[in-house]
């Protein structure tokens, strides 16, 4: 195959090189070519957010966006920063201890949209944060508990950032 | 023992976040699609285009010389051997041979080193068809001279149910109010966001194993082995994280299971199916649309004498569980109300369209949506209050059946008690603003199934070195918390932490024989065999300990890691201490089974009569609705529910089971409607199949749920199930909501605004009429 096309992206802060064929989605990319599968793939057309990623800080749906397009830019997955992100881990923390994780497959995609969200707005209120989810499906929850768990991981966060 | 008595618990009934989630929060819990192995290959499955066709000839040589493909595989790669859920139904083939009976069936399978090869190569598969008549709706599929589906059944009779308890036409007579009505349900999905997934690895010895996303392993092993007509001991099925179950197609050997393996064969490689989510959603496995007719005899107090209903099932072109499916839904309408008089009679219906079977809840939320609007309208016709009639028929503590559910623990009075106080139904009912109403519905549920084939439950716990422990059972967590809940019944009978337990993934090479997750039987079931496991261990142990220590063995008591001699509490030694000495001086594999077995009182599937759950529970909701009166529209203002589930093990883990349980609901009421036309899916994607999002449902504030606590004796440390019930009154209560508000009465599933439009320009019309 003489198709491929060289390509640099910045995942999680480490650079990695990679030749991929320029069709190829985000999604696809993190998956098969570097083997990062906790971002997940469902509904593969942008509807369910399972896929969330965030690039240059925006949530993004990786199963719509092309690996190509991501380059020169920062894109950050689940499996965060190698060194450990403090923000990630608290919501992540947050989700756990509240019972916002039942199957846990939407899970990755609504720890990443709460990250972007309390980036934006540490305290959001709950229609902000119901907002915020809009595109991330939950089958499992019925939302409450990640509700709550975003409310948490944002006090907890705040209470840290007074400190 | 003295604990349980005490109800003094150091594990049981404290909130407990769920051991797995830290690892899926991070993203790293392994899902069947995550597997990656050296040399996979990726399969893809042809679809049929016909709703009823004969396949004539298949020629695969052009896809399987596209560069890239390794194998293409047909119907006759496969012996030939129906398998399915329950003997006189097997029906399913994991692929189509001569004839396919709905559009998606699937017909050829491909196997190629990525999945757009694959993808490529289905194109160039070439299936010549003769195309039959199809037959989409039931009552035209029973009529004489429509298209057969299936040689078996005549008629296209899947399968039919009739029962019959105490005397209905003499009750009817003598009934002082007698009413009559016709409801109909819906196609919907299950709507779990990780699609189906497997990987398939036939191996030199000969031997096939599969990994996937699978709720009821065992079932999936026996049906692996009937389909590939093999032994069931040279298969092996490994369960991955299940990325949502809610029944259906991870309850079942799928065609793509099947595929994995055979192409596995051919090639000498790992072979990965992963579904999209269009074929998720065309493929069947859908809540069975319903026709229920539901006539009801009263006294003038609303006392319910009699009820006969006649319900007709649109099953789709398989079995899947449907005939169990039918049966369920005249069981439960014994519950939760006094029903002394009983006649159902059912028909479950073949057609060109995709299959239908088990999705939470099963077939009650159909005969609850049937029977709490009709009561709502007798209650209405009589004058009697929404709440008083329901407390008028509730089925009590120690009641029997009609059809011979033998009723423990049923706290159902105070369930509609405590919604009514924490809706504020008194306040509101008949006093909310015009376009804003507040209606009931109530339900009820099994603790699991006692069915005729495989019901017990196995446990096993094997002690390690280091004081801790390695559970296995045949049952999965499939996101409600089985892997907690069972640590933590483990912990508190062998006094260690819930961490302290290793709850294993079921491998059918490993685990004890279970028969899974469904029919809301892990809790009670499988914790039971888990319960008496773990009181085996302690046996074991408290026989070593007593040893060494020089005391009775009667006397140990475990906690907190220890064991105690509870006449002399000084005397005490560590658990990881005993069980050391145990392994290395002694030679002893401490390790402790327990069952759960169910067998002593089956049910009669031919007359419906018997006891068919070791424990029932009641649930009931109140739901507040606003209708947009210029486009139709509803949203949900607040639900407020109440459900005896016996005694909460893990509380945060019920909690999120009945929210998920009514959330579900509320979808499959308002918005989720797999609509087919002439047996085509036309909306087979997330975007127009549209499940509830954070927006759509009640704000904190109003969105509450109280456990109505009861000690259940049945059930390990006083449980019953939690997961289902909780769903199955919440669609009555829209609807009796919607009334409410409108005066607009929907007695047909979805309540989509242009119906509520079409009633409320219909009361208009009748209002100006009368005004004139």
């Amino acid at each position: 195959m003489n198709d491929l096309v060289d390509v640099s992206l910045q995942v999680n802060g480490v650079r990695y090189d990679v030749a991929i064929r320029p069709w190829r989605t985000l999604l696809e990319v993190l998956r098969e070519t570097l083997g990062m599968t906790g971002t997940k793939r469902s509904c593969g057309e942008g509807q369910c957010g399972t896929c969330s990623v965030l690039i240059d800080g925006e949530v993004v749906n990786a199963c719509l966006y092309l690996a190509i397009e991501a380059q020169g830019k920062e894109i950050e997955t689940i499996e965060g920063r190698p060194e450990g992100e403090p923000v990630l881990q608290q919501i992540q923390r947050s989700f756990a201890e509240k019972g916002a994780v039942q199957c846990g497959f939407c899970t990755p995609g609504m720890v990443i949209a709460t990250k972007a969200l309390l980036g934006d707005n540490p305290q959001p209120s709950e229609d902000e944060i119901r907002e915020a989810l809009v595109g991330h499906l939950c089958r499992c929850t019925g939302y409450v508990q990640i509700v709550e768990a975003i409310q948490d991981a944002a006090s907890r966060l705040a209470r840290e950032r007074l400190r | 023992m003295s604990a349980e008595i005490r109800h003094e618990f150091q594990v049981i009934g404290k909130p407990t976040p769920k051991k797995d989630a830290p690892l899926k929060a991070a993203g790293r819990a392994e899902f069947a699609d995550d597997i990656n192995m050296a040399g996979m290959l990726h399969g893809k499955l042809l679809r049929s285009p016909h709703p009823h066709a004969r396949i004539l000839s298949i020629d695969a040589s052009r896809a399987a010389a596209l560069p890239g493909v390794r194998a293409v595989i047909t119907g006759k790669d496969f012996p030939g051997v129906r398998y399915g859920n329950l003997p006189r139904t097997r029906d399913y083939l994991p692929l189509a041979i001569d004839t396919v009976r709905y559009i998606g069936e699937e017909v050829a399978a491909v196997a190629a080193i990525d999945e757009d090869t694959a993808e490529e190569a289905l194109d160039l598969v070439q299936v010549e068809y003769e195309v039959l008549p199809a037959v989409f709706d039931p009552e035209e599929a029973m009529k004489p001279g429509a298209p057969q589906l299936h040689a078996p059944a005549p008629g296209n009779i899947s399968a039919h149910t009739e029962s019959e308890f105490g005397n209905v036409e003499a009750a009817f007579a003598e009934a002082a109010y007698i009413r009559e009505d016709m409801f109909e349900t819906h196609a919907v999905k299950q709507g779990m966001l990780e699609p189906h997934a497997c990987v398939g690895v036939w191996d030199s010895f000969g031997k096939a194993t599969l990994w996937s996303c699978k709720m009821s392993p065992y079932t999936v092993w026996r049906q692996l082995a009937m389909g590939l007509d093999m032994k069931p001991g040279d298969i092996r099925v490994v369960q991955t994280y299940v990325g949502g179950g809610f029944s259906g197609g991870k309850q079942e050997a799928m065609p793509m299971d099947f595929c994995a393996l055979m192409l596995s064969k051919k090639t000498g490689r790992p072979v990965k199916f992963v579904h999209t989510m269009e074929e998720v959603l065309t493929i069947g496995h859908l809540r069975h649309p319903m026709k229920i007719w539901l006539r009801t005899g009263t006294t003038k107090d609303g006392r319910i004498v009699a009820q006969h209903c006649k319900l007709l099932a649109n099953g789709g072109a398989y079995s899947s569980i449907g005939g169990f499916s039918i049966f369920l839904a005249g069981a439960m309408l014994n519950l939760p109300y006094r029903v002394p008089n009983m006649r159902f009679e059912s028909n479950r219906v073949y057609t060109n369209n995709g299959f239908c079977g088990a999705l939470r809840g099963h077939t009650v939320v159909q005969m609850c949506f049937a029977r709490d609007s009709q009561l709502e309208l007798i209650a209405a016709d009589l004058g009697i209050d929404p709440l008083e009639i329901r407390h008028r028929n509730a089925i009590q503590e120690g009641d029997v059946t009609a059809n011979g559910f033998r009723i423990g623990t049923f706290a159902f009075d105070e369930c509609i008690k405590r919604v009514a106080e924490m809706s504020g139904w008194h306040e509101k009912r008949g006093k909310l603003p015009k376009y804003r109403g507040i209606g009931f519905g109530c339900g009820a549920h099994l603790s699991g199934a006692r069915l005729m084939g495989h019901s017990a439950s196995a446990a096993e716990i094997r002690m390690l070195e280091d004081g801790t422990v390695h559970l296995t059972t045949g049952s999965t967590d499939v996101g409600q918390g089985v892997e907690t809940v069972m640590s933590m019944i483990a912990a508190e009978v062998l006094g260690i932490e819930v961490d302290d337990v290793t709850y294993l993934k079921v491998d059918s090479a490993a685990t004890p024989l279970d028969p899974g997750t469904f029919g809301s039987r892990v809790t009670l079931f499988t914790g039971n065999a888990v319960k008496q496991a773990a009181e085996e261990v302690c046996r074991q142990l408290a026989e070593i300990a007593g040893e060494r220590m020089g005391v009775d063995p009667q006397d140990l008591i475990f906690r907190r890691r220890e064991i105690v001699n509870h006449k002399d509490e000084k005397q005490r030694v560590s658990l990881k201490e005993i069980v050391r000495w145990g392994m290395f001086q002694q030679g002893k594999v401490i390790s402790g089974r327990g069952t759960y077995g169910a067998s002593e009182e089956k049910i009669d599937f031919r007359t419906g009569q018997g006891n068919l759950s070791p424990a029932y529970n009641p649930t009931a909701c109140a739901v507040e609705v606003e209708v947009d009166p210029e486009t139709g529209r509803v949203t949900m203002v607040g639900l407020w529910g109440a459900d005896d589930s016996g005694t909460p093990l893990n509380p945060l883990a019920v909690k999120g089971q009945v929210i998920g349980a009514a959330v579900m609901s509320i979808g499959h009421a308002l918005w989720e409607n797999l609509i087919r036309i002439d047996g085509k899916v036309m909306n087979p994607s997330l975007r127009d199949y549209k499940m509830p999002q954070a927006t759509d449902l009640p704000k904190l504030a109003n969105f509450e749920h109280s456990n109505v606590i009861t000690w259940e004796p049945e059930g390990p440390f006083g449980a019953k199930e939690a997961g289902q019930g909780a769903g199955t009154g919440v669609v009555a209560a829209i609807a009796n909501a919607i009334h409410d508000a409108t005066g607009v009465r929907l007695t047909r599933l979805p309540f989509t605004p242009e119906s509520i439009l079409a009633g409320i320009e219909e009361l208009k019309e009748k209002e100006a009429v009368t005004e004139s």
